[in-house]
Parts: structure tokens; C-alpha cells; sequence
């Protein structure tokens, strides 16, 4: 990979531009209503380079990255699945892209009709009767979940349900949500087979009980077996249920949230129905609910009179727990995202379930096979698994974060690291149904080969990696000596 | 189409290496009675040329009008170069850079970034990103909450002129956490916050104001009195900005004699289509001393084991995946390929390319409202400066002039009747450098004849 690209402020000249871009200059006098105490003194000191120094910059800092189109990204619970091209250009069309959010109805019935249809798909797939499209994020459909199970326990009179139940392997963006909607969250432990301690649970919830959060499958990698046993304990005690979208991939079209007695879901669209990560978004986070949150989902939502497609509105929805982005949340993503389940289609969504799952199943036995302790060795993997390497930690000095940093000498992306936390020295592998077996053969040899550099020249493990832009960083000077912008003087 | 790969042998083989007789085996965990019975609701797939086709016409149906919209999204012209870099499968389809070492180029183009939104507004740290300028603002009051140690109110100031939507976000987004957003009320002379409005909030515990600049109805918000007036009595000032404006208007940072404490903003017009609503960013900058209580992505500049320098995610212990529960917020996955569109925009625009861009919009929205107030029974709202976009009052309800130009294949404007009853029949219109002479005597004469057939009838 190339080495290094200088910052783009050292490419800077003054006076130089891309000025066949810019607008032609106006006069003076056609600003002179600014009164001159609101006018800015000196110019922002932004790069003053031509279009092409841009290009050949930006460009060579994507050739620093890994990502899908160039690597295999096994990344756990991330769902790097292959980004159709397809969906970027027909999401691209001018007229979608031109479109402006307040545009009347009357110039957004192709841009509503696919919205309205995208609801619709969603709430087949997933067995629940309302979808909200807004939420721009899993996060952010969290909160927007948890928020509307506070509504509804207020609208109730049950003013003290404030608290949410995670297991202890939950995302951090569980907790972290829960808290943003006032809640108290209770953490509750899971068992040695990977299922919720239903004694804990029983233990844990009461009057005080707004909701559990669950993933399923968990992020350990397997689905949680006792999840009726898990909705009829909640739903007794007065509490509903969340369901964490992150791992929807491993049951599409398979098994529905809804149907496993879930009220109310998020959807990573930007993992199941692979709309791009970006380097860090935009995602999409629709939510779904079962009929009792209906009142409550956030507003925008496309209805439909007779032929013709509407926004509906405070007037439509009065419980509505109101906006959460300035417009139609993340829409260019909930185009690419509706292009690719129409490519899909019934049969594709099933098949993506069930493809998932093989990868995962056969790198696991093949990865057992080579020496590898799974985590949970009498469990079925769902789409992603767990290897520790704790044996190995013990054994060779080498820890996990060796063997993903040595990976990516061998030209793949790590998988996701010590997440979940309570599971020691842990890959969390997720192939995604679009690997060939090949890829996955290919990345079973590296980690064989790993091991055995482990043990006859653990250093070299140790070290990784050798052969990208940078060896490892030194986070601790990052967050001690902050140098977030650019000065001219600096030196790190 | 499910882009898989496997053929029957590979599938053969994989399962030979399972153990397993048949894919449906690996799902031999999940209890029968909750598997899939049918899927009637989901359509049989469509190859690439059927769905090119339909969301062809789709597209088509939405047309291509000539708009005069803004109210916080705003037509500007994106060079050619910015997506076609963005798109770029390795900026496109990456992940959020954990692993520092394959992350490189988008933990770059991060820091550039976090570079390029602090000169812009002054301000000393910036982050990457939150998800709209929207969101942003309610960022922006939790935020306060916790830096602004001298007050325990949890109150915060938002005067009726900032973006309606942003308040509706802030109220589902943050009341959950004990906030409380009291309105302040505007001048209908001038549609500014004025300063006496705020004399009832002496002595009172206030824990931040916001100060959008230019405001909802484009009008310039006195900031310095503003900011002055907050800072005496211990109170945060939460700037919200359009960073276009930027080039030509007084940064943040400069507001007052000590500048805002955090500015945020709708990052859509830096290179971002306009998309029906997103995806687009907010971006959040602060002081250095709050660094640590700001939500989100930073990225910062290192070095590694042989000396060399690189970038890295820091200062993660603010964030969920670290904190869980007592983190600063939930966000996690952002808007990082906006963030990247939007530093590919300011290279190529630099401070002269901003600057004009922004002189252009303004004086285009200038020759807009002296062509549209020459139509008998429209006038402005508000005396005072706007930048590149203002409130016209006209002399009959504004939502059927509306569909009368749209059918003309304009878009008029936003009505404001549905946020601001007190104004009659108000309209924002709004024209930035995409708009020719040509445009807007389009408009003047379209609304000349709707005006005047709705009179003659």
C-alpha cells in the first residue's frame, strides 16, 4: 500500500484554486447591506488548491483504506456485506438527488411510492405492523425505540417503568440509548451456552420494568433459544420488548422478530439490506412496532390515500414521539436500501439467511478443525461466531489483537476485537452471505498460518502489522497530546 | 439477484465440512413454530435492468422543478470531482476506522475535515460528525448541560426564529433527559431575537442559549449582544450556523467579546445534494477545554512505533462502545461519507470559491426580492439584512399561489402559515448562485400571472 499522503494544507498556495468552479465574483456593492459589525474580518484559512492537486489527494488517501470492494471485512456484528452497485446509481438519479425535502407531494410521488413500498417490505420481513423510516442510525432508531416505550408506558399512567434490561453482551449503543430516553438500565448475566439467565431476568424485572433490549441471535454468535420463555417473563411483568436489529441478517427471511413476540425493532439498513458504511455511515435505522407502539412511531411516514402517496402528520399520529431529524432522515440510504430488496425479492432475502449462516457455520468447523477454541464449541453459529484466543494469550504471549493486526498482512480486515467483553481474547467473525468459499478458504490459511507463526516466532505476531501505511499507533500520545487540526508549525 | 456466489459443489462441500445434511440443519436451534410460514408481502426479485427502469420513471415523475426553497437545505452548485471521489469503493464502502492501521486514508480525510470546520467557524475542536444540523443543536444542549457547571437548571433558551424543526428535534431528542427548551419570542417588525426580550430571564439559572445565524427567516440575529448578554450571567451560547454564510459572515467564535461556547450546523450545502432530506451531517465544534464532553467521532494525529506519524481515533472513552451507559451520547455510526463529500467541496472551493459562492447566493436572493415585491400585493416581511434567503407577505393565502406556480413547474417557496400563524400570509423564498436572471424573471412573471388571475377571478 503507499506509504504516506501529505496533509492537504501542505499543498496549499496562495492565490491558486479550483476557479473553474467557483461563480464569477460580485461586486462590492451588492453586499454592502451587511452591516459590516455581522461581516467576517479575514478570510478562513481553508487550502487553496486546483481541482486536480484535489483529486489526486483524495484519491490516494482511499488507497489507504481497506474496505469492501477491496478486502475481504469479516467485521463481527458489522455486516460487510457486498454494496450493490446498482443501489448507489439509481439512488443517484438527478431528479432523486435535486429533490428538495419541502418539495410539495405533487413532485415526490416516485420518491414517496418507493418510501411507502419500503414500509411495507419492512414490515413484512421483519412481522411487525408499523414502520418509521427517519432514524438516521441503529443508535439512533434505539433511541427512538426505547423513547416510544416510554411513551406508551406513560400514555398508561405507568409513570415508573424507567428501567431497561440488557445482557450483559449487549452493544454499547444499548445502554447508551436507554439512558438518553431517561431510562436506568440493569444489566443481566447470560449462561455458559450463550442464552439470558431466565432466574436473573425473573429476578430483574417488576413494576419498575419499561423493557428488555435483546439482540437475536446475541452477539455471541448464537440465538437465544429461550426467547418466548424471555417475551412471556417480560410481557407479565408489565415490560415490552426491543429488538436489536444488528444481527437481522442471520435470520432474514427465516425467522421475524414479530413473531418471536418483539414490540418494537430497529434495522440496520446499512447491514441487512446493504446500504454502504461510508467509513462511519450514513446508516439508516427504521424502526417497526407491533400494534401497541403504533401511536407513538416518530414522524415523518409515508401514508397512502387511494392512489395517491402523503406524508403523514402530528394530525395523522397525535402520540407521535415527533420529529428526530430536521427532514426525511437518511433518504438517499432508504432509496438503496429499497433498490436492493426489489433486487432481492422474496426468494433473495430468505437465501441471504440462509448463506450467511452456511459462511459462518463452515469457517467456524473449518477453523475448529485447524486448532481454534469457538467460544461456544456446542453451539450452531448464527451468521458470525466467536474465536477466543485465550489459549493462545497463555500459551504464546499473542493476543488477539496480534492475530488482527497480522491479518491485515495478509490483506484482510480484522474481524471485530474484544467485543462482546465478557467473552476473554475474542475474534467475533462474520463472513456475510456474499464470500465465496474461496475468500473464506483463503482467510481460514491465514489464521492457520498465523497460529504457527505464533508459535515459532510470536514476535513477528506481536509486531504486526508490517506491511501497511503505519505500524501501531500510539493512542495514549493521541489522547494526551491532542492535535485534532492542522497548524502550520506542528509536528506530531 | 442475492449477489451469493456459491455454486451447488461449493455448497456441497461446506456442508460436508459442517456436518450437516442440508443448509435448513443450521437452523435446528430455532424453535420450529416461530420459523417463516410465507412471504407474500415481499415482491419476486427484479434483475438490475427492471429496477433501472422503474426507478427511471419514478424519478421522472418527480421532475425537475425550478426551486425557490430553502429553509435549511440549499441548491448549491457540487463540482463533478466531489462524488466522484466519494464514491470511490474504498471511501464508499469502508467501515467506521477502527483498525487504525487499514483506516488511514478515511482517518485523514477526518482530521482535514476537523481542520477545515474549525477555521471555518473559529472555533478550536471539531468533531465528525453528528447526523443533521438538527440533531446537531440537540447535541449541542446535552452538551451544554454537562460543561456548563455554574448552572443545574437544565434550562435552555431557543428563540422562535430558529429553525422550527430543529426545536421539534430538540424536544423529542432531549426532554427524555430533563431538558427544557423555553421559546423566546421575535421582533414581527424585524424577525430578530431582540436582547430586551431576555431581560425577564435575569437572575434566573439558564444553562444555554441558542443563537441561530442567519436565522429561520434568513434575517441576521444581532450575535454580539446576543452572546454578551448570555456570557454576563454565566449562560453557554450554542451558535447555529450555515457554513456558507461563513465566508462572508462573523465566525462563532468572534461573537461577542468571548465567542460562542459550541456552533454547530447543517453541513448539506458544503457539496451535499439535496436528496429529499439527507443524508447530509451536523457538524459541532467547541473550545478546547470541553473537548472532553463533546459527542461523537474525533480523530487525531499520532505517532507510531517507528516514529512515523498517523491518525487514530482518540478520546474514545467518551463514547458508548467504551462508556455504555455513562457515555456522552449513543451516536455510533454518523455521516461519515457526507463529512468526506463535504471536505472534498471545501478543497476545491477554498476561501475564495466559499466566499463568492456565498456573495453570489446573497445577491441572487437580493434581485429575487426586488423582482417578486415588484408584483403588485407582495412585500417583505422584515426590514433589516438577510443572507441569501427572506419572508415575503403576500396579500392573499399563500398555499394555492404555491400550487398554481408548481404546476407551472416552480416551486415558490416554503408557506409559513403552518409555523408561524402571527405572519399571515407568509412566504420564505430563497435563491443562492445556482439561480440565473433568467430564473428568477421566470418566477416574477409566473407569480405576476398567477397573482393576477387570481385577482381577475
Amino acid at each position: 500500500m503507499p506509504v504516506r499522503e501529505k496533509v492537504i494544507f501542505e499543498y496549499s498556495h496562495a492565490g491558486r484554486g479550483a476557479s473553474d468552479q467557483w461563480p464569477q465574483e460580485t461586486p462590492a456593492a451588492a453586499l454592502a447591506d451587511l452591516p459590516a459589525k455581522l461581516r467576517r474580518a479575514h478570510a478562513p484559512e481553508l487550502p487553496e488548491v486546483g481541482e486536480l492537486e484535489a483529486v489526486r489527494h483524495f484519491t490516494r488517501l482511499s488507497q489507504l483504506n481497506f474496505s469492501i470492494d477491496t478486502h475481504f471485512y469479516p467485521l463481527g456484528s458489522c455486516t460487510m456485506k457486498y454494496n450493490p452497485k446498482a443501489c448507489n446509481q439509481y439512488a443517484m438519479l438527478p431528479e432523486f438527488l435535486g429533490r428538495h425535502p419541502l418539495a410539495p407531494e405533487s413532485h415526490g410521488q416516485g420518491f414517496l411510492a418507493c418510501m411507502y413500498e419500503l414500509q411495507e417490505m419492512l414490515k413484512e420481513i421483519t412481522g411487525m405492523q408499523g414502520v418509521a423510516l427517519s432514524p438516521m442510525a441503529g443508535a439512533h432508531g434505539e433511541f427512538a425505540g426505547v423513547a416510544m416505550i416510554r411513551a406508551y408506558h406513560r400514555a398508561r399512567g405507568d409513570l415508573q417503568r424507567n428501567e431497561i434490561i440488557v445482557p450483559e453482551a449487549a452493544h454499547g449503543t444499548n445502554p447508551a440509548s436507554a439512558t438518553m430516553c431517561g431510562c436506568v438500565v440493569r444489566e443481566i448475566p447470560v449462561d455458559a451456552q450463550g442464552d439470558v439467565e431466565l432466574d436473573a431476568l425473573k429476578a430483574a424485572v417488576g413494576p419498575n420494568t419499561a423493557g428488555i433490549m435483546l439482540t437475536n441471535p446475541s452477539t455471541l454468535g448464537v440465538f437465544e433459544r429461550h426467547i418466548e420463555e424471555v417475551a412471556r417473563i417480560v410481557h407479565e411483568a408489565g415490560g415490552l420488548l426491543y429488538y436489536d436489529g444488528a444481527n437481522l441478517n442471520a435470520i432474514l427471511g427465516k425467522v421475524r422478530p414479530g413473531d418471536m413476540g418483539f414490540d418494537v425493532i430497529h434495522m440496520n439498513l446499512h447491514k441487512t439490506f446493504s446500504t454502504p458504511h461510508g467509513g462511519g455511515g450514513p446508516g439508516a435505522g427504521a424502526v417497526g412496532v407491533g400494534t401497541r407502539l403504533m401511536p407513538y412511531l416518530p414522524l415523518p411516514i409515508v401514508g397512502k390515500d387511494g392512489e395517491r402517496f402523503r406524508w403523514l402528520t402530528q394530525a395523522d399520529l397525535p402520540q407521535s414521539i415527533g420529529r428526530l431529524s430536521a427532514f426525511m432522515g437518511n433518504a438517499g440510504v432508504l432509496l438503496r436500501a429499497y433498490i436492493y430488496m426489489r433486487l432481492l425479492g422474496r426468494d433473495g432475502m430468505r437465501r441471504v439467511g440462509e448463506y450467511a449462516t452456511l459462511n459462518a457455520n463452515y469457517m467456524l468447523a473449518r477453523l475448529k478443525a485447524a486448532g481454534f477454541d469457538a467460544a461456544y464449541p456446542e453451539r450452531r453459529a448464527s451468521h458470525e461466531f466467536i474465536v477466543t484466543l485465550k489459549r493462545q494469550a497463555r500459551e504464546y504471549n499473542v493476543t488477539a489483537m496480534d492475530f488482527a493486526k497480522r491479518l491485515l498482512d495478509h490483506g484482510f480486515h480484522a474481524p471485530t476485537t474484544y467485543f462482546p467483553l465478557l467473552v476473554p481474547e475474542c475474534l467475533l467473525i462474520e463472513p456475510t452471505e456474499t464470500e465465496s468459499k474461496d475468500m473464506l478458504d483463503a482467510f481460514i490459511a491465514a489464521m492457520s498460518q498465523i497460529q504457527k507463526e505464533a508459535e515459532q516466532e510470536p514476535e513477528r505476531v506481536r509486531g504486526a502489522p508490517h506491511t501497511m501505511p503505519v505500524r501501531r499507533l500510539d493512542d495514549v500520545r493521541a489522547a494526551r497530546q491532542l492535535d485534532l487540526t492542522w497548524k502550520p508549525t506542528a509536528q506530531p | 439477484m442475492a449477489f451469493i456466489p456459491h455454486t451447488p459443489e461449493d455448497v456441497t462441500a461446506m456442508l460436508a465440512a459442517i456436518g450437516a445434511k442440508g443448509i435448513e440443519d443450521l437452523f435446528d436451534e430455532i424453535p420450529a413454530n416461530l420459523r417463516v410460514k410465507s412471504l407474500a408481502g415481499i415482491p419476486e426479485e427484479l434483475n438490475e435492468m427492471a429496477i433501472g427502469r422503474l426507478m427511471t420513471e419514478r424519478a421522472r415523475a418527480d421532475g425537475a422543478p425550478l426551486s425557490f426553497i430553502g429553509a435549511g437545505a440549499y441548491e448549491h452548485h457540487i463540482p463533478a470531482a466531489v462524488w466522484a471521489v466519494t464514491t470511490r469503493g474504498e471511501f464508499y464502502s469502508a467501515y467506521t476506522p477502527y483498525q487504525a492501521e487499514a483506516s488511514q486514508g478515511t482517518l485523514q480525510v477526518i482530521y482535514e475535515f476537523q481542520s477545515m470546520i474549525a477555521r471555518l467557524t473559529g472555533m478550536q475542536v471539531a468533531n465528525a460528525s453528528m447526523y443533521d444540523g438538527a440533531s446537531a443543536m440537540s447535541e449541542a444542549a446535552l452538551m451544554a448541560v454537562r460543561a456548563n457547571r455554574k448552572s443545574k437548571s437544565l434550562t435552555v433558551l431557543v428563540p422562535a426564529t430558529v429553525h422550527p424543526h430543529y426545536q421539534q428535534v430538540a424536544v423529542a431528542s432531549a426532554s427524555n433527559m430533563g431538558l427544557k427548551f423555553v421559546e423566546l419570542p421575535y421582533c414581527t417588525e424585524t424577525g430578530v431575537t431582540l436582547v430586551q426580550s431576555l431581560k425577564k430571564y435575569d437572575g434566573q439559572d439558564v444553562t444555554a442559549l441558542v443563537v441561530q445565524q442567519p436565522n429561520f427567516f434568513g434575517r441576521l440575529e444581532d450575535v454580539d449582544a446576543l452572546t454578551d448578554w448570555a456570557h454576563a450571567r454565566g449562560i453557554f451560547v450554542i451558535a447555529v450556523v450555515n457554513p456558507t454564510s461563513l465566508a462572508l459572515l462573523k465566525p462563532p467564535a468572534q461573537w461577542g467579546t468571548r465567542g460562542a461556547d459550541i456552533a454547530v450546523g447543517e453541513g448539506q450545502p458544503l457539496g451535499v445534494p439535496l436528496s429529499s432530506g439527507g443524508p447530509y451531517f451536523g457538524f459541532m465544534t467547541t473550545r478546547m477545554e470541553y473537548v472532553r464532553q463533546m459527542p461523537g467521532r474525533i480523530v487525531g494525529r499520532t505517532l507510531d512505533v517507528n516514529g512515523r506519524e498517523g491518525f487514530t481515533l482518540t478520546l474514545q472513552a467518551r463514547e458508548q462502545h467504551i462508556r455504555r451507559a455513562r457515555a456522552t451520547s449513543n451516536i455510533c455510526t454518523n455521516q461519515g461519507l457526507l463529512m468526506t463529500a463535504a471536505t472534498i467541496y471545501l478543497s476545491l472551493m477554498g476561501p475564495q470559491g466559499l466566499a463568492r459562492t456565498a456573495a453570489a447566493s446573497h445577491a441572487r436572493s437580493r434581485e429575487l426580492i426586488a423582482a417578486l415585491t415588484r408584483v403588485p400585493g407582495v412585500r417583505v416581511a422584515f426590514s433589516g439584512p438577510c443572507f441569501h434567503e427572506t419572508v415575503l407577505v403576500l396579500d392573499r393565502p399563500v398555499v394555492p399561489v404555491l400550487k398554481a406556480l408548481a404546476e407551472r413547474g416552480i416551486l415558490g417557496g416554503l408557506a409559513l402559515g403552518g409555523y408561524f400563524p402571527e405572519l399571515g400570509n407568509a412566504l420564505l423564498v430563497c435563491a443562492t448562485e445556482t439561480k440565473t436572471a433568467a430564473d428568477i424573471e421566470r418566477y416574477r412573471s409566473s407569480l405576476s400571472d398567477v397573482m393576477h388571475a387570481a385577482r381577475a377571478a
